[in-house]
């Protein structure tokens, strides 16, 4: 039983990590809540399910296609919404609702678009059939997806401490008027990471009908809770904590789920208030937000 | 006391705007409703308008004040009056609870408000609890049904929580709130108790909400865990006193009659239309006019109630 959820939660945790990492990028970067994480991670999904079965295309083909689609998508979203935003005086409270207006718009939209059925994909659509790890046996499609996971984090580790742009993007995050004020471009640096964070998202999506069960337009609110919880957890704004984030969270909600199944689904809740009055910095972060 | 003729005049008109509303129109759950939604958007208003914490889960003290309410009159046999007044206490002990979320700022506030109220609402729908709170069943409540009373008991707590919001504007209270909101550290420096002055507005703002959630259990009688702790609870307040205003008495009004209007003309047959409405309005007042509708009267000089 221990050793099965263990093996369990660390396959979910490194979904998990994905999960939040956009949401957790995003912030780093331009101090901005998306609150429409949830419901992008949702369009990313619903991308998958119309992808397979309209196209015959594999979440695994699918996953490259959303996640450039949705970073393409975004860059418009970003020049029409943010730089107006950022230049308000409280920018983040106003950032937080606005994000919040939008995830009700695109709940909505894709209520009306797609109605209130639920949809999944069958698991032979990635993999059938279980697979052995720590002793135990895991469906395929469940390891799939935390490799895709471990693998788009590999890269986004890569890229963010071996590449030029990563260096810069870190600058930002450390210091926005020192980075500026050492010739770095703002503006493009946040469209890139807030393009990234939604790509992050999608690629999310695509492999939340095999981790999360079936999709629904309303499942992004909820999802909203699962990625600030990993985020909160790993440290926020510090994008790298959130795969030590989503180990915790995945471990713990499935050891949760082994004994005490009925209390489960209080962990994202009772995980993320715990962590932000204890160690309102995460469990491995700078001091950011106490008020 | 001339600075106060508008502010009353404003409220004693909706006060009886909703007494004829009741007395005259058929469907008097309409109007117990925009009574409901009144009151919630002036309780979020006294914490949002008057010390800038947003809290997303707003409907954890209306949720636990339905409780409150259900319990003592299932499991006390009490009448709806005492039965309000520990739905009260459900809410006061569950702000008390939460006071150190204070001590986070903005978004953190918000979402971890918002991860308290879904919490509540899993622990009382929680099939384990079933003797105590009936669980994901639902309670019902016919014996202490009384639509007429469940109505005057809104319109008295709504009565109350305009002079509050009153006394926040025009007084001493309001202008150390508005202080702090606008700057702690200048505050505190000033004098001004910058925790205790919070935390008052914090449980006003919850007291609100959970006598509402009683006083809405009593009138609608039979209910679900998912009916009283709604997201759009939370939503329709803060939307409602976006729009409007916060932080005036008059925007909150607005915003509840206008939206929650709309909301009945298209939103009960078509909710997914209402809420595209409702989430294109947030986009565009956040980007053009953050501070609600009222700030278009406000900037130019005019003083609003």
């Amino acid at each position: 039983m221990l050793l099965h959820a263990l093996a369990g939660g660390l396959v979910y945790g490194c979904y998990f990590a994905l999960l939040g990492l956009g949401l957790n990028l995003v912030f780093g970067v331009m101090r901005i809540v998306n609150l429409a994480h949830g419901d992008l991670i949702m369009l990313g999904a619903m991308a998958a399910y119309f992808l397979y079965h309209l196209a015959g295309l594999s979440p695994l083909w699918a996953a490259p296609l959303v996640a450039g689609g949705f970073f393409l998508l975004a860059l418009p979203l970003y020049a029409a919404l943010l730089p107006r935003l950022l230049a308000a005086r409280e920018a983040e409270m106003l950032s937080f609702t606005l994000f919040f207006g939008l995830q009700q718009i695109i709940e909505a939209l894709a209520a009306i678009a797609f109605g209130p059925s639920e949809r999944s994909l069958p698991a032979r659509s990635l993999a059938a059939g279980p697979i052995v790890l720590l002793g135990q046996s895991v469906p395929k499609s469940w390891a799939f997806s935390a490799l895709v996971a471990v693998i788009a984090i590999g890269l986004f580790y890569l890229s963010l401490h071996h590449t030029r742009l990563g260096l810069f993007t870190r600058a930002v995050m450390a210091s926005p008027e020192e980075a500026a004020a050492s010739g770095i471009d703002l503006s493009r640096i946040s469209a890139i990471a807030f393009g990234l964070g939604v790509a992050l998202a999608g690629l999310a999506g695509v492999f939340a009908p095999f981790m999360l069960g079936s999709v629904t337009p309303a499942m992004g609110a909820s999802l909203n809770l699962v990625a600030f919880a990993t985020v909160v957890v790993g440290s926020l704004g510090a994008p790298l904590g959130t795969i030590f984030g989503g180990l915790v969270y995945g471990v713990g909600l499935l050891l949760m789920q082994t004994y005490f199944s009925t209390w489960a689904d209080l962990l994202p809740d009772l995980l993320l208030i715990a962590i932000l009055l204890f160690r309102p910095s995460g469990l491995l972060g700078r001091r950011l937000r106490v008020a | 006391m001339r600075r106060l003729l508008p502010d009353l005049g404003l409220a004693a008109f909706l006060l009886a705007a909703l007494t004829a509303a009741e007395f005259l129109y058929r469907n008097e759950l309409l109007v117990f409703n925009f009574t409901i939604f009144f009151i919630l958007a002036q309780g979020l208003n006294a914490i949002y308008g008057f010390t800038g914490y947003l809290p997303f889960g707003y409907v954890g003290f209306f949720g636990a004040g339905a409780y409150g309410f259900a319990l003592a009159v299932m499991h006390l046999g009490s009448a709806p009056l005492p039965a309000l007044g520990l739905a009260g206490a459900a809410g006061l002990a569950l702000g008390l609870l939460l006071t150190p979320l204070l001590r986070l700022s903005g978004a953190y506030f918000a979402i971890a408000n918002l991860a308290a109220a879904q919490a509540v609402y899993q622990v009382i729908a929680n099939p384990a609890l079933e003797p105590l709170t009936r669980g994901p069943y639902g309670v019902s409540l016919a014996s202490v049904f009384a639509p007429r009373a469940s109505f005057l008991a809104a319109l008295a707590l709504l009565a109350l929580l305009l002079g509050v919001v009153i006394w926040l504007r025009r007084g001493e209270m309001g202008l150390a709130l508005k202080a702090i909101r606008d700057d702690p550290l200048s505050a505190a420096m000033a004098g001004i108790p910058v925790v205790r002055l919070r935390v008052l507005a914090w449980l006003v703002s919850a007291l609100a909400a959970a006598l509402a959630g009683g006083i809405y259990a009593w009138h609608i009688s039979v209910f679900y865990p998912e009916t009283v702790f709604d997201l759009s609870f939370s939503v329709f307040a803060i939307v409602f006193t976006l729009f409007g205003g916060a932080a005036t008495l008059s925007g909150p009004i607005l915003g509840a009659a206008l939206l929650y209007g709309l909301y009945n003309l298209i939103g009960i047959t078509v909710p997914q239309y209402f809420q595209l409405i409702y989430g294109a309005l947030i986009v565009a007042l956040m980007l053009f006019l953050p501070r609600g509708l009222l700030s278009l009267l406000t900037d130019r000089g005019h003083d609003v109630p």
